[in-house]
C-alpha cells in the first residue's frame, strides 16, 4: 500500500495493474499507434480499390466495411486515445501533481479500450461481416438492414463510451483539484486548458452517443420504432442524436491539438504565446458553439428553413474564435527568433493545413452550397485536412516535443525531418485532389467510379501509399529513441517553458510527490 | 473536510496514489464478458435459435462484475478508514461523482430530446402538419395526435388500446419518490448530527419507499402489457414510454443498491459526522433519480 | 497497367507544364443548367475567393516571419505578447466578412426552399438500389436501374464514357417548367442528386422531402445516389433527360401505350421456355444484386435461392409468390408488385423454381399471378402443364 515510492514493477503485470500516469500514458500512446496502423491499413485497402475504376480488389460490401472501420478506428482508436495518452503523461507534470486524481479508474479507462476494439474488430469475422454502414451508422441501414454483428458493434461503442467518460472525469478532477499551489487557472499551460474543455465536451456528449446506440439496439431486438416512421418514429431522429454527439466529437479531436501547438510555437519562436487570455476564451467559445451546430451535417435531410438558417449561421460563427487562434499563433511567430526543429515543422504545417481544412469547412457551412458538396469527396478532403495534418500532425509534433522527456534520449533528428517532409508531401498528394473530384461530383463511400475521376484518384492513392509507408519510419524513430541514444537534458529546447522541463529527463516515475512552487 | 481518523500521510500536500490494483482489469474482463454474453443472448433471441452459450457468458461476466464491485469498493473503504485520504482526495471523489452524475443527466437528455423531437416534429409531419406535411401522402388516413394511439402503419405497430392513467399508480409513485428524497435528506441530517439510530431509521424508510416504487413500477408494466396493450412494440409512444421509465427504473435499482450498502456500512459503524462522502454520493445519486422522475411524470405521463 | 502509366505521365506533365490541359479534367463544381444552380455556383466561387484572399494574407504574414525572423539569420525575439486592440480587430473583421457571406447565402437558400406552385410533380422513391419515378396525376410510373454491363465493372471489357452513370430508363422532363420532386425512400435512406440541377435531397423512408428545378437547356444530366445505402450504393445512378415540351409530351404518350401493351401480354398464353427466358432476363436485372448470379445469395444478409425450401417445395409456391409480390417488411426484400408486371413476376418465379438445379418443373403463368393478386392464393389454374393435376 505504501510502496508507491518505489520505481515500477517488472514484467507484464506492471502494465496490467499499474496506477501510474506515465505507464498508463505510454500504454495509451502505443495502443493509439497500433490502431493508427490498423485503421491506416484499411485506408490502404480503400485507396488500392480506388486506384483505378472498376472492381478489382474487394467486394462492395467489404469495401463498405473498410470505410466504416477505418473511420471508427481512426476516430475512436487512434486520435482520441493518443490525446488521452498525452493528457496522462503531461497534465500531472504540467500542473505539478503527483499523478492523476483517480489512478485506479485511470487504469480501468485504458484497459477497456483494447477489449472494446477487440470486440469491434472481431465483428469483421462474424457471419454477415462487420459494420458496413459508415462511421456515422445512420438508421435504418444500421438497424433493420444491418448484419447481425451490429449488436456487438453497439456494445463496443458502449465500452468506448464508458472509457472516455471515466477518462474525462479523471482529467477534470486532476486539473481542478491537483494543481500545485500558485498554479491558478489562468497560469495553466494551454494544453491543460484545452484538455479541461475537451473533457467537459466528452462528458456531455459520450452519454448521448450511448443513448443513440441504445435506441438502435432497442429497434433491432425489442421491436421499438424510434427510427421507423411506420411506428411514428423518424430515421432522421437518429441523425440529430448522433450529430449532437458527432459535432462536438470533431472538436474533441482538435482542441487538444490546439493546446499542443500553443506549447510548441512559442518554444521555437523563443517568444511568449501571444494573447493567452483570448486563446482561452476562444477555446471556450468553440466548445460552446459546438453544441449548437450539429445539423450542418444534415443540410440535405429536409430541415425546415428556419432551422437550416440557424445552423448555417451558428456554424459560420465558429470561424471567428478559430481565426483568433490562428492569428494568435502567427502573432507569436511574428518578430520571434524562429528555428525549425521537427516539432516546429509539424506545428507550422499544422497551422497552414488546418486552416485550409477550416476554409473548406467554412464553404461546407454555407447551406445552399453544401447541397452540392454534401456526401462527396469534397467533404472527405475537408475532414482529412483537419484530421490528418490537424490532429495527427499535432500528435506527431507533441511526441517529438516531449519524447526526450519521456525516454531521456534524443531521437534521430535527421530521420525525423525525413518523416516530416515525406508525410507533408504524401498527405497533400492524397487529400488535395479529393477537393477536385468532390467538386466534380464524385460521391463518397463508393468502391467504383466513372473515368472522369480516374486521374485524381490515382494521385490520391499514390500519395496515400507514400504517406502510409512513411509512418513505419515514425515507428522506427520512436523505437530507436526508446532503446537508446544521445542523453537528453532536462530541457532540451532552449525556448521551452513549463513545469515539465524542471524535472530531469527521463521524468522520474513519480514526478511531484510534493508540489513544486509556482511563481 | 478532514478524515475520520487522520492517519499519517493524509495531510495536505501529499496525495495518496494507490499501489497496483487488480480490480480494473477484473472489471474490464467482467464488463467485456457481460456485454458479449448479452449480445449473444439478444442475437439468438432475434434469430430465434436456442443457443444458450450467451447465458453462460453473461452469467460469468456478471459474477466477475459483482466480485469486482465488492473487492474494489472494499479496498476504497479500507483505505478511507485507514485514514489514507486527505481533504484533497475527498475533493477528487466529489468532482468524480458530480461529473459522473452529469454524464447520467446527458444520457437521459438524449431520451428526453427524442421524446420532444417525436412529439413536436416527426408525428405532426407524418400527420400532414408543418414543413414536411406532404409526408402524409405515404400514410393515408393517419392522424397525428399525442399520445399516439394509432400508428402510421398499424399492421406492423398495433397501437396501444389504452394508456396508463397518470393520476393512479404514477401519482403514487411520484409521492413515493419525492417522500424518499425527503427521508434521505433526513437521514443525512441525522448522520451529521451523529445520531446513528435516527440515521438508520430514516435510511431504512428511504429504502422501503424505493423498493415499493420499484414494485409499483413492475406492476404498472405488467398492467400495461396485459391489460392496456401498451408494449415496446406499440409504436413510438410505447417506445419512448418504456425507454424512459425503464432506464429510470434501472437507475432507481442502482441507487437503491448503493443506499443498501450505505445502510450496512452505517450499521457496521462506518462514517463520522464530518466524514461520510460515500453516503453523500449515494444520496446525490438518489436525488438525481428523483429529479428525473419528476421530468418523466410531467412529460411522459401528464402532458 | 500500360494505360495507367501513360495516364500518369500525361497527368504529371499536365500538372507541371500546361494549365490548359486542366480543362480536360473536371475539377470544379459544374455551373449547371438552372438559375438556382448558377446562384449556387456563384456563391461557391465567391466564398472560395474570399478564403483564398484571407489565406494569402494570413500565410503571407506567416511565411514572412518564417523567412525573415529565423534564429539562423540572427533574428532576436521581441517580448510583446498581448494587445487587446488587435484581438478586437481580428475578432470583428472576420465577423464582418461572415456577415457579407451570409447575405447571398440566405437569399439563395430561401429560393431553394420555395417549391410551391410547381407545374409538374414527380415522386422519386429510392430503393436498394434503383430509383422509381411516378408522374403524379399522369398514371406514368417506372423504375430506373443501372444499365452498365457487369463485364465493364469487372474489367472484362473496356468502359464506356458513361460508365456507372447510365440507366435503362432515364427520368424524362420538360425544360422551362417548374418541376417539383417529392423525394422519399422505400427501405433505407438514399439521396437523389443531379449536380447540374443543384438538387440533392435525402430520400427518407416514411417521409417526403420537397425540392425543385426549372431546367433551362435540353440535355442529359447525370448524377448518383449520394447517401450510403448499402452494398450497391455506388451503383444507383440518376439520369435526367430534359426535353422540349413537345418531345416530352410525345414521350408521355408512348409511355401510356407501352402500359397497355404490357397488359395485353398478361393475357397471352406463355410456354415454359418463353417464361424461363424472360425470367432469366428479369432475374439478372432485378434480383441478381442480392441473390447473386447463380442464386447462391450472400448469406446471412441475402439468402440463397438455389435449393431454398421456398423455391423447391410445391406447397410453398404461395409463400414464394407472396414474398416476391409483397416483400418482407424490415428487410431488403422489397415488394415487387409495383416494380414488375405480372409477366415479369410469373417469369422470375418460374425461373427461380427451375434454374440452378431447382428442377421443380413447375410453371407459373401471368394469369396465375393476376389471380393471386385477387384471391391471395395460387391455384395453378392457368398453367397448361399443371392444368390436368389441378383440381
Ligand atoms: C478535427 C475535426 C474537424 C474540425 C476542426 C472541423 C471544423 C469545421 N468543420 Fe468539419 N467535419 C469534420 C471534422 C472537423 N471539422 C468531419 C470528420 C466531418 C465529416 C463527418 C462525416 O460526415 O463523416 C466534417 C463535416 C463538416 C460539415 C458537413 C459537410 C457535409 O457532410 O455536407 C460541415 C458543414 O458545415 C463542416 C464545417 C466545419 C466548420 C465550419 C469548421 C470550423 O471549425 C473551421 C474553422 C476554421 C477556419 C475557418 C480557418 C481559420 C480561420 C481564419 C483564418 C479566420 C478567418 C476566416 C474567415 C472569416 C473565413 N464540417
Ligand atoms: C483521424 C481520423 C482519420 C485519419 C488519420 C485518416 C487517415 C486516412 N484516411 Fe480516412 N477517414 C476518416 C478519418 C481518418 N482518416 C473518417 C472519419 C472517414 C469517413 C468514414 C466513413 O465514410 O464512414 C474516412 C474516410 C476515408 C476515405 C473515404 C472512403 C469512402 O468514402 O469510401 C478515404 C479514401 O481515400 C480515406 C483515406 C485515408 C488515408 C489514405 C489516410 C492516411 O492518412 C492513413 C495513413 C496511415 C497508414 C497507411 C498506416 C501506417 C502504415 C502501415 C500500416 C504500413 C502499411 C502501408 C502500406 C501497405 C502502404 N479515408
Ligand atoms: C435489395 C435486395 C434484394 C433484391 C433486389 C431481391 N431480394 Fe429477394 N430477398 C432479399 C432478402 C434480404 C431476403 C430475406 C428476407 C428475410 O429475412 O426473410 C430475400 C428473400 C427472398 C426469397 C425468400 C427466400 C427464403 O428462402 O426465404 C425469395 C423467393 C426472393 N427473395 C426472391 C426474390 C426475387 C424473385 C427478386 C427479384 C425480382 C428478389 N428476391 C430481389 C433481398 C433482395
Ligand atoms: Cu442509394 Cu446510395
Ligand atoms: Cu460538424
Amino acid at each position: 500500500m505504501s510502496d508507491h515510492h518505489h520505481g515500477p514493477e517488472k514484467g507484464l503485470m506492471r502494465w496490467v495493474l499499474t496506477t501510474n500516469h506515465k505507464d498508463i500514458g505510454s500504454m495509451y500512446m502505443w495502443f493509439s499507434f497500433a490502431m493508427f496502423l490498423l485503421g491506416g491499413s484499411m485506408a490502404m485497402v480503400i485507396r488500392a480499390e480506388l486506384f483505378q475504376p472498376g472492381l478489382q480488389i474487394v467486394e462492395p460490401n467489404f469495401f463498405n466495411q473498410m470505410t466504416t472501420m477505418h473511420g471508427l478506428i481512426m476516430v475512436f482508436g487512434a486520435v482520441m486515445p493518443a490525446f488521452v495518452g498525452l493528457a496522462n503523461w503531461m497534465i500531472p507534470m504540467m500542473i505539478g501533481a503527483p499523478d492523476m486524481a483517480l489512478p485506479r479508474m485511470n487504469n480501468w479507462s485504458f484497459w477497456i479500450l483494447p477489449f472494446a476494439f477487440a470486440l469491434m474488430v472481431s465483428t469483421l469475422f462474424m457471419e454477415g461481416g462487420g459494420p458496413n454502414f459508415g462511421w456515422t451508422f445512420y438508421a435504418p441501414l444500421s438497424t433493420d438492414y444491418a448484419p447481425p454483428s451490429t449488436t456487438f458493434f453497439i456494445f463496443a461503442v458502449h465500452m468506448m463510451g464508458v472509457s472516455s467518460i471515466m477518462g474525462a472525469i479523471n482529467v477534470i478532477a486532476t486539473i481542478l483539484n491537483l494543481r500545485a499551489p500558485g498554479m491558478t487557472l489562468m497560469k495553466m499551460p494551454l494544453f491543460v486548458w484545452t484538455w479541461l474543455i475537451t473533457a467537459y465536451l466528452l462528458i456531455a456528449v459520450m452519454p448521448v452517443l450511448a443513448g443513440a446506440v441504445t435506441m438502435m439496439l432497442m429497434d433491432i431486438h425489442f421491436g421499438t420504432a424510434f427510427f421507423n416512421a411506420g411506428g411514428g418514429g423518424d430515421p432522421v431522429l437518429f441523425q440529430h442524436v448522433f450529430w449532437f454527439f458527432g459535432h462536438p466529437e470533431v472538436y474533441i479531436m482538435i482542441l487538444p491539438a490546439f493546446g499542443i501547438v500553443s506549447a510548441i510555437i512559442p518554444a521555437f519562436s523563443r517568444k511568449p504565446l501571444f494573447g493567452y487570455t483570448s486563446m482561452v476564451y476562444a477555446v471556450a467559445s468553440i466548445a460552446f458553439l459546438s453544441f449548437i451546430v450539429w445539423a450542418h451535417h444534415m443540410f440535405t435531410v429536409g430541415i425546415p428553413l428556419v432551422g437550416e438558417i440557424f445552423f448555417m449561421y451558428a456554424t459560420m460563427l465558429i470561424a471567428v474564435p478559430t481565426g483568433v487562434k490562428v492569428f494568435n499563433w502567427i502573432a507569436t511567430m511574428f518578430r520571434g527568433s524562429l528555428s525549425f526543429e521537427t516539432p516546429m515543422l509539424f506545428s507550422v504545417a499544422f497551422v497552414v493545413l488546418f486552416t485550409i481544412g477550416g476554409f473548406s469547412g467554412l464553404m461546407l457551412s454555407i447551406a445552399p452550397a453544401d447541397f452540392q458538396y454534401h456526401d462527396t469527396y469534397f467533404v472527405v478532403a475537408h475532414f482529412h485536412y483537419v484530421l490528418v495534418p490537424g490532429a495527427i500532425f499535432a500528435i506527431f509534433a507533441g511526441t517529438y516535443y516531449w519524447l526526450p522527456k519521456w525516454t531521456g534520449h534524443m531521437y534521430d533528428t535527421a530521420l525525423s525531418k525525413v518523416h516530416f517532409w515525406m508525410s507533408f508531401i504524401g498527405m497533400n498528394l492524397t487529400f488535395f485532389p479529393m477537393h477536385f473530384v468532390g467538386l466534380a461530383g464524385m460521391p463518397r463511400r463508393i468502391p467504383d467510379y466513372n473515368m472522369q475521376f480516374a486521374d485524381f484518384n490515382m494521385i490520391s492513392s499514390i500519395g496515400g501509399f507514400m504517406f502510409g509507408v512513411t509512418q513505419l519510419l515514425f515507428l522506427f524513430i520512436v523505437i530507436k529513441c526508446v532503446r537508446g541514444g544521445e542523453k537528453a537534458e532536462a530541457k532540451p529546447w532552449e525556448g521551452a517553458h513549463g513545469l515539465e522541463w524542471m524535472v530531469p529527463s527521463p521524468a522520474p516515475y513519480h514526478t511531484f510527490t510534493t508540489p513544486p512552487d509556482v511563481k | 473536510m478532514a478524515n475520520e481518523n487522520q492517519g499519517a500521510g493524509a495531510d495536505e500536500g501529499t496525495y495518496y496514489v494507490p499501489a497496483q490494483s487488480k480490480w480494473p482489469i477484473v472489471a474490464t474482463v467482467g464488463l467485456f464478458l457481460t456485454l458479449v454474453g448479452a449480445g449473444m443472448m439478444m442475437n439468438s433471441m432475434s434469430a430465434q435459435t436456442s443457443d444458450a452459450t450467451g447465458h453462460y457468458v453473461f452469467f460469468a461476466g456478471s459474477l466477475i462484475m459483482a466480485w469486482m464491485l465488492f473487492g474494489w469498493f472494499g479496498d476504497v473503504i479500507r483505505e478511507s478508514r485507514a485514514g489514507l485520504y486527505s481533504a484533497q482526495m475527498d475533493r477528487s471523489f466529489r468532482w468524480g461523482m458530480g461529473w459522473f452524475i452529469f454524464s447520467e443527466v446527458m444520457f437521459f437528455a438524449a431520451f428526453f430530446g427524442t421524446l420532444f423531437f417525436i412529439r413536436f416534429f416527426a408525428v405532426p409531419w407524418l400527420g400532414g402538419e408543418g414543413d414536411k406535411g406532404v409526408s402524409q401522402m405515404l400514410w393515408p388516413g393517419f392522424e397525428a395526435q399525442w399520445p399516439l394511439m394509432t400508428n402510421p402503419d398499424p399492421e406492423a405497430f398495433p397501437g396501444p388500446r389504452e394508456l396508463v392513467n397518470p393520476w393512479t399508480l404514477p401519482l403514487i409513485n411520484t409521492i413515493l419518490l419525492v417522500t424518499s428524497s425527503v427521508t434521505c435528506t433526513k437521514a443525512h441530517h441525522a448522520l451529521v448530527a451523529d445520531n446513528r439510530s435516527s440515521t438508520k431509521t430514516w435510511l431504512m424508510l428511504t429504502l422501503i419507499l424505493g423498493f415499493v416504487f420499484l414494485v409499483v413500477q413492475g406492476y404498472e408494466y405488467y398492467h400495461a402489457y396485459h391489460e392496456l396493450g401498451l408494449t415496446l412494440n406499440s409504436g413510438i409512444y410505447g417506445s419512448t414510454f418504456f425507454m424512459l421509465t425503464g432506464f429510470h427504473g434501472a437507475h432507481v435499482t442502482l441507487g437503491a443498491i448503493m443506499l443498501t450498502i450505505m445502510y450496512i456500512r452505517i450499521a457496521k459503524g462506518h462514517f463520522t459526522a464530518r466524514n461520510h462522502f460515500g453516503f453523500e454520493a449515494a444520496a446525490w445519486y438518489w436525488h438525481f433519480v428523483d429529479v428525473v422522475w419528476i421530468g418523466l411524470f410531467l412529460f411522459v405521463y401528464i402532458l | 497497367m500500360r494505360l495507367q502509366a501513360r495516364r500518369l505521365v500525361m497527368l504529371l506533365t499536365g500538372l507541371t507544364t500546361s494549365p490548359a490541359l486542366w480543362a480536360e479534367w473536371a475539377f470544379n463544381m459544374p455551373e449547371g443548367v438552372t438559375d438556382l444552380s448558377r446562384s449556387i455556383y456563384d456563391l461557391h466561387m465567391t466564398i472560395f475567393w474570399i478564403t483564398v484572399v484571407i489565406g494569402v494574407l494570413v500565410f503571407g504574414v506567416m511565411f514572412w516571419s518564417v523567412i525573415f525572423h529565423r534564429k539562423s539569420r540572427g533574428a532576436k525575439a521581441s517580448e510583446f505578447h498581448e494587445s487587446t486592440l488587435v484581438e478586437i480587430l481580428w475578432t470583428s473583421i472576420p465577423f464582418a466578412i461572415l456577415v457579407v457571406m451570409a447575405i447571398p447565402a440566405t437569399k439563395t437558400l430561401i429560393e431553394v426552399y420555395d417549391a410551391d406552385n410547381a407545374d409538374i410533380d414527380i415522386k422519386v422513391t429510392g430503393y436498394q438500389w434503383k430509383w422509381q419515378y411516378e408522374y403524379l396525376g399522369e398514371d406514368v410510373s417506372f423504375f430506373s436501374n443501372l444499365s452498365t454491363p457487369r463485364d465493364e465493372i469487372s474489367n472484362a471489357r473496356p468502359k464506356n464514357p458513361n460508365y456507372l452513370l447510365e440507366v435503362d430508363e432515364p427520368l424524362v422532363v420538360p425544360i422551362g417548367k417548374k418541376i417539383r420532386f417529392l423525394v422519399t425512400g422505400a427501405d433505407v435512406i438514399h439521396s437523389w442528386w443531379v449536380p447540374e440541377l443543384a438538387v440533392k435531397k435525402d430520400a427518407i423512408p416514411g417521409f417526403i422531402n420537397e425540392s425543385w428545378a426549372k431546367i433551362n437547356k435540353p440535355g442529359i444530366y447525370r448524377g448518383q445516389c449520394a447517401e450510403l445505402c448499402g452494398k450497391d450504393h455506388g451503383f444507383m445512378p440518376v439520369v435526367v433527360d430534359a426535353r422540349t415540351q413537345e418531345d416530352y409530351e410525345s414521350w408521355l404518350q408512348e409511355k401510356r401505350e407501352e402500359a397497355a401493351k404490357i397488359r395485353e401480354l398478361t393475357q397471352k398464353d406463355w410456354t415454359m421456355s418463353e417464361l424461363m427466358a424472360k425470367g432469366e432476363e428479369v432475374y439478372n436485372k432485378v434480383c441478381v444484386a442480392c441473390h447473386q448470379l447463380n442464386g447462391q445469395g450472400l448469406p446471412p444478409m441475402f439468402p440463397a435461392l438455389k435449393g431454398a425450401e421456398m423455391a423447391v417445395k410445391r406447397e410453398m409456391i404461395d409463400d414464394h409468390i407472396n414474398i416476391v409480390l409483397y416483400g418482407k417488411k424490415g428487410t431488403a426484400m422489397q415488394a415487387f408488385k409495383d416494380q414488375l408486371s405480372e409477366v415479369d413476376i410469373a417469369a422470375v418465379v418460374t425461373y427461380e423454381r427451375n434454374a440452378w438445379g431447382n428442377n421443380t418443373g413447375e410453371m407459373i403463368t401471368p394469369k396465375d399471378i393476376l389471380d393471386y393478386k385477387k384471391d391471395g392464393k395460387y391455384t395453378g389454374r392457368h398453367s397448361q402443364e399443371n392444368a390436368k393435376e389441378a383440381k
